[in-house]
């Protein structure tokens, strides 16, 4: 999958289940400081990515993800993997 | 929006109760059972009899892909899971230096990783739909201890710290978690004690009697229901002013 695509998918995710604004989603926004997402949120969103891309994220991984762009690299990794 | 209920342990009983009361207020009920299909499948019929929606659905709620297969087929035969109540319990009572180590975990896992199980296969759609009504039954033994019983109250105490933390990880999105601790109240499990025990046992209660099934089950119809919307992480005692 293009990395473009991921990150459309990405972005249409944030939007449909987390309720973001989506003017306000870039590759550089940090889930908690710029876009106050709370840890449930990052769960929910894990789960979303989970089912979406059918990728299984382990808790390790999940933990050091702090921007969008970062999420979307790590679903590209998955999907290469 | 349709509510649908799935009530652990309700081929008989509190949870039995439970169900009827649910399916009356037009909820539809998915009435589990361990091993009494007998039992569920009456009280499936006497809902359907009253108008009412229900499926029984057999699962061991201390078995991880048993509970996951039974909330599938819950959502595939009524819709997405809005009201979860975790009423299964069993006891084996025994003071703890006759109990055997069996018996310590086939209570705590009946009664406590049961209510585990099934809140966590409930609350993906709950968080998804940002409703959602937990209501876990807990025991007046869980609040003030009973001789012969630790097993038991370990099990109901641990449902009221698993429903305080639960109202908190879960409150903001519009899912309330609640606990109900009944007393005495007849159903197979106090009739089990023998009547000199069940006599005694009044003779303690403010009320003067045990309690009926039902007085258990509309306090968690209420629960479940749009008045009880700002209530949550708390424990409901219904024992008839047992442990005052």
């Amino acid at each position: 999958m293009e990395r473009s695509e991921i990150e459309a998918k990405m972005k249409e995710l944030l939007v449909e289940e987390l309720g973001l604004d989506e003017d306000k989603i870039a590759n550089d926004s940090r889930f908690e400081e710029d876009l106050e997402v709370d840890s449930l949120g990052v769960v929910e969103l894990l789960m979303a990515l989970e089912d979406n891309f059918g990728v299984q994220i382990p808790d390790e991984e999940a933990e050091q993800l702090t921007t969008v762009g970062e999420a979307v690299d790590l679903v590209q990794k998955k999907l290469d993997g | 929006m349709e509510e649908v209920a799935v009530v652990t342990g309700a081929s008989r009983g509190i949870g039995r109760a439970i169900a009827v009361h649910l399916a009356r207020e037009g909820v539809a009920v998915a009435v589990n059972y361990a091993s009494s299909s007998g039992k569920a499948d009456e009280v499936v019929a006497e809902i359907e009899g009253s108008g009412g929606t229900a499926i029984a659905v057999q699962a061991d709620v201390s078995d991880e892909a048993a509970v996951a297969a039974m909330f599938d087929r819950v959502a595939e035969e009524l819709g997405p899971v809005t009201i979860l109540v975790n009423n299964a319990g069993i006891t084996d009572d025994g003071l703890v230096l006759r109990m055997g180590t069996d018996q310590w975990d086939r209570v705590i896992s009946t009664n406590l990783r049961s209510v585990y199980l099934c809140t966590k296969a409930a609350l993906r759609g709950m968080v998804r739909a940002k409703h959602g009504r937990i209501i876990n039954i807990s025991s007046v033994s869980g609040v003030s201890g009973n001789p012969g019983q630790a097993n038991y109250a370990a099990s109901k105490a641990g449902i009221i710290g698993f429903t305080k933390s639960m109202a908190k990880e879960v409150g903001s999105r519009g899912i309330t978690v609640n606990a109900v601790a009944p007393g005495f109240i007849e159903t197979d499990m106090t009739e089990a004690l023998g009547e000199d025990a069940t006599g005694r046992a009044a003779g303690q209660i403010s009320l003067g009697r045990l309690g009926t099934p039902e007085e258990v089950a509309s306090v968690v119809g209420y629960l479940a229901s749009d008045g009880a919307s700002y209530i949550t992480g708390q424990t409901i005692v219904v024992d008839g002013g047992l442990a005052l």
